[in-house]
């Protein structure tokens, strides 16, 4: 376990590495650094001083050096627009991003997997294929679409629900999350949903197929013939088996939530990391898209390596073949 | 096999063979089998309809400057023009005739996913059977490579490249194309195993056949029902892709209207009531998608060797 | 003969109705097992075998419907029984062991949770430790050696004779009075099977339990049983003591499947082979489904022969039986 585990760190490392390089190059290939940094009027001895004091000078190594040494320093420069560390800025608003991704996570569980196991058991009943048609519209819907669909009949039409922003937070484990105050969970109902309804979809298709295949393998025959009750078999012996596949591609869709939170933070105006970027890139603040490209690469490379230990913690057969190899 | 059944009931052989039946006309009765299958063929086939001959169709030229009138702005559905013309879907902020804004908009939305697929399919499908059919090291690079871009979410790939190359139509392609041939080059991959390590490519092999003509001849042809089906369910990825970085600004320029675009143009006006300039392109978003997906999910079904019984 | 047989299967009927047509998997079938009694259930692939058990056992999934019979336990009708009541019957009274046993153990949770929830499903007021108790004691009589380690294990790590011994220890676990095992070792190595076999006998006869023993394989059955039934599409085509159906057979059938098994009585013969394939049981012929295939058929089997009993104690299905070879 432990050398599966040191393994996997170490591609990790590799990964997050790679990832910088193109990172850097993306950035210094493309656009001129200088171009910038320095206003139009500004004369050559000026530019010059610009291009010694960020090291344009040096071969494109050194400065990879430097923007690595830095880099792991905590310093990925300072944002063109806020005029503050762009890293500090990046850490600031990802609470903001990780609760809205994190209740969309939970919605998906508690919503899709009933409904998905449901239509596995109830494979020709009406409402099983409700189920299924929804979970296909919920693929094709566009995430954005849907939150400004939102908006405009549960805010606008029938005003339930405030539309923008974040609502009341309290401060909790030294972040600001809103799950305390009524205020704080009206605005993060309609965004979360929002950004939960694709991974909804998935997991009822997800836990469907699970479903489907598993009851008609032995072992539940086998688990009925025991004379087991069924909420039993169903709960027991179905559940724990499709809940591997289910957990696995849950987890790494918990990178896709945040990925997809810069559409649904746009729209509703969430302050979080995801509309940070789109901003940034508006403003072509470098610092900051540069910033956040490491961080989210960073969390990305996290998030695999916890869903492959988990994976290998919940499936028996996979833990046993790592102690052998 | 515990339960007898299935072992009870081949297949009817004798019967089926008297029939004239090529595979490509088995294939059509059973896609068309399904009326969601049919029904979602007819409304696509529509849709590229449109899509091909906006210009001859759509009542109004919407990005001719001369006859579209900023007094014409924000009319709702049904309302007619200054000079007595009905503009059945609305118009939008600048008084475009919505009909025809979506009609162009579907052009450049379909016109934009289908050249990006194309393209990663290409690339993909090439890089895939050559992982498959050279193996070893070059597989293990390949498919390392793979699997570290899958662990992206293509959103994310495709907005990485567009932070750094900016706008355009072939920005936007070229970023749909590197965020989703890994897609391709997976499928292509598993499938052109499977097929590698069957007698026909060994046979083709003892013929000293060269390795160009076995990979695109023998192999390629046999790997294509799941490059079909796995390339219709990413084009309409590559759609939804595409109006969704065009609404975050990152994507199309204003001067290439695609239906994200009209949809964020639409936003603004949004709160204060005005639905259908965001609402109708969306829907046509929407059936687009759907009709793809739908169309996929048959194809699936119907090329699914396993499935068939 | 007025004490109830422990199982009673009455002209037992269970169709399927696919897409195809219905298929009509089990047509006809009659036994009775007693206390103690080994039953070997034989036929081809496909006859009909397994779905007879799963009918006993109440576990026909949709298309399949169980149409027509009665399958009296102890007396009671099972066919139409209610959910809750059969449930009880199921693991308790009435077990079931599979064919693969590399299937039927549910691959992510331990030994002892299966084991102890088939206990805690029937008693639940035994509690955890005393079923826990019981399930080390029946691993330890099916030959299984230090039992309380693996408890702990997970499937995986058995190999498939294991499994097979863990799965007969389940089906053992409430003491039920009916066994049926559904070719539980076709899947297992030669030598493996014989110890499977001698021990499920022994356990039988020692426990009073009632055995069913489903194959394809004359052999095994030769080795285990009392009596035999012999299938055929769906139907029961000839009944009776095993010696005297092996000996004697009657039902051109079970003659043509006794000459296709090699033995020391035809060393250096041909083996003989019954011609032509078992008929889909989507579309059965009229009349006697072995008709085409039999070379005594004639004008009779046109019409669907009646159960009948040619010889005391054998009920055949056949209007031409083999009867100089019983006399």
């Amino acid at each position: 376990m432990t050398v599966f585990i040191i393994r996997r760190l170490m591609q990790s490392v590799v990964v997050v590495l790679l990832m910088s390089f193109l990172v850097f190059g993306g950035v210094n290939l493309v656009g001129d650094p200088v171009e910038m940094m320095v206003s139009d009027e500004a004369d050559q001895e000026e530019r010059e001083r610009v291009i010694r004091s960020m090291g344009l000078d040096k071969p494109w190594y050194a400065q990879y050096g430097y923007f690595v040494i830095n880099a792991l320093e905590g310093d990925l420069g300072k944002s063109f627009v806020y005029g503050e560390p762009a890293l500090q800025i990046i850490v600031h608003h990802i609470p903001a991003t990780f609760e809205l991704a994190l209740t969309a996570l939970v919605m998906a569980i508690v919503i899709g997997i009933p409904l998905g196991v449901y239509a596995g058991l109830k494979n020709e009943t009406k409402a099983a294929k409700v189920i299924m048609a929804g979970s296909i519209l919920g693929f094709s819907l566009p995430t954005f679409w849907v939150g400004l669909m939102f908006i405009m009949v549960f805010a606008v039409m029938l005003g339930w629900l405030p539309s923008t922003g974040r609502g009341e937070t309290v401060p909790f484990l030294g972040m600001q999350v809103s799950f305390f105050t009524m205020d704080g969970l009206r605005h993060l109902l309609l965004p979360a949903l929002n950004l939960a309804l694709f991974k909804i979809s998935l997991v009822i298709r997800l836990s469907r197929a699970g479903t489907r295949e598993a009851v008609h393998q032995d072992y539940i025959k086998f688990a009925r013939a025991k004379g087991l009750s069924t909420r039993r078999v169903i709960f027991v012996h179905l559940m724990k088996n499709i809940l591997i596949p289910v957990v696995t591609v849950l987890g790494l869709e918990f990178g896709a939530l945040i990925a997809f939170s810069v559409v649904t933070e746009t729209v509703f105006a969430w302050p979080g990391m995801g509309k940070l970027i789109i901003d940034s890139i508006q403003n072509l603040d470098r610092p900051v898209i540069v910033a956040y490209l490491m961080i989210i690469v960073i969390i990305f490379v996290i998030i695999n390596l916890v869903v492959d230990v988990l994976y290998s913690i919940l499936d028996p057969r996979v833990r046993l073949q790592d102690v052998k190899g | 096999m515990s339960n007898g059944i299935e072992q009870t009931l081949p297949a009817e052989e004798a019967p089926t063979a008297a029939k004239i039946d090529t595979p490509f006309r088995r294939f059509l009765s059973d896609f068309f089998d399904s009326p969601v299958a049919t029904g979602a063929t007819i409304v696509l086939g529509c849709i590229i309809f449109i899509a091909l001959f906006a210009p001859l169709i759509s009542p109004t030229d919407p990005y001719d400057l001369a006859t579209v009138s900023v007094l014409d702005g924000k009319l709702p559905p049904g309302a007619e023009s200054m000079d007595g013309m009905t503009f059945w879907l609305g118009t939008d902020g600048a008084g475009r005739d919505l009909v025809s804004a979506m009609f162009y908009g579907l052009r450049i939305s379909l016109g934009v996913g289908v050249m990006s697929g194309i393209i990663a399919m290409c690339i993909g499908a090439t890089v895939g059977l050559a992982a498959a059919y050279f193996g070893g090291r070059t597989d293990n690079l390949i498919m390392r490579l793979v699997d570290i871009q899958l662990s992206f979410p293509s959103i994310l790939v495709a907005l990485i490249l567009l932070a750094v190359l900016g706008k355009g139509v072939d920005k936007i392609v070229i970023a749909l194309v590197i965020a989703q041939w890994a897609y391709y080059a997976r499928t292509v991959r598993g499938s052109a195993l499977v097929e590698r390590s069957k007698e026909y490519i060994e046979a083709a092999t003892c013929l000293a056949l060269g390795h160009k003509r076995i990979v695109f001849r023998h192999l390629l042809p046999n790997c294509l029902p799941p490059l079909i089906v796995v390339g219709t369910i990413q084009t309409a990825h590559a759609i939804s892709l595409e109006a969704t970085l065009s609404f975050l600004g990152v994507g199309l320029p204003v001067s290439e209207p695609s239906l994200g675009l009209l949809i964020a143009n639409g936003f603004d006006y949004m709160l204060s009531g005005r639905y259908w300039i965001s609402f109708f392109p969306g829907i046509a978003l929407l059936i687009t998608i759907v009709t793809i997906n739908l169309v996929g999910d048959k194809l699936r079904d119907v090329l699914n060797p396993r499935l068939q019984r | 003969m007025t004490t109830t047989p422990t199982l009673q299967v009455d002209d037992l009927q269970t169709h399927f109705f696919t897409k195809q047509g219905i298929a009509k998997a089990v047509d006809g079938i009659s036994f009775t097992v007693d206390r103690g009694e080994v039953m070997g259930l034989v036929g081809e692939s496909g006859c009909g075998k397994s779905v007879t058990g799963f009918s006993i056992i109440g576990l026909v999934d949709p298309p399949g419907e169980v149409v027509g019979g009665r399958i009296l336990f102890k007396g009671e009708d099972l066919v139409g029984l209610d959910e809750e009541r059969m449930r009880r019957l199921r693991g308790n009274r009435i077990a079931m062991i599979f064919q693969d046993p590399m299937m039927t153990l549910n691959p992510v949770l331990r030994i002892d949770t299966q084991m102890i929830e088939t206990v805690l499903a029937h008693e639940p007021d035994v509690g955890r430790e005393e079923a826990r108790r019981r399930s080390r004691d029946v691993l330890g009589q099916v030959g299984i050696a230090s039992a309380d380690e693996r408890l702990k294990a997970y499937p995986h790590q058995f190999s498939g004779g294991m499994r097979q011994r863990v799965a007969i220890a389940i089906a053992l676990l409430n003491k039920p009075d009916v066994i049926i095992a559904d070719e539980p070792t076709t899947a297992l190595d030669v030598t493996i099977q014989g110890q499977i076999l001698y021990e499920a006998q022994k356990l039988c006869r020692e426990t009073g339990t009632a055995l069913i023993w489903i194959t394809h394989d004359l052999a095994v059955v030769a080795g285990l049983a009392d009596k035999i039934c012999v299938m055929y599409a769906g139907m029961m085509v000839e009944e009776g003591a095993l010696n005297d159906v092996l000996d004697h057979p009657v039902h051109p059938y079970t003659v043509g499947l006794l000459g296709s098994v090699p033995s020391h009585n035809n060393r250096g013969q041909r083996l003989a082979q019954i011609p032509g394939m078992a008929p889909s049981l989507l579309n059965l012929p009229t009349g006697c489904p072995f008709k085409a295939r039999c070379t005594r058929a004639d004008g009779a089997c046109e019409a669907a022969p009646e159960i009948t009993q040619p010889v005391p104690g054998r009920d055949v299905r056949c209007f031409h039986p083999h009867m100089e070879a019983a006399q």
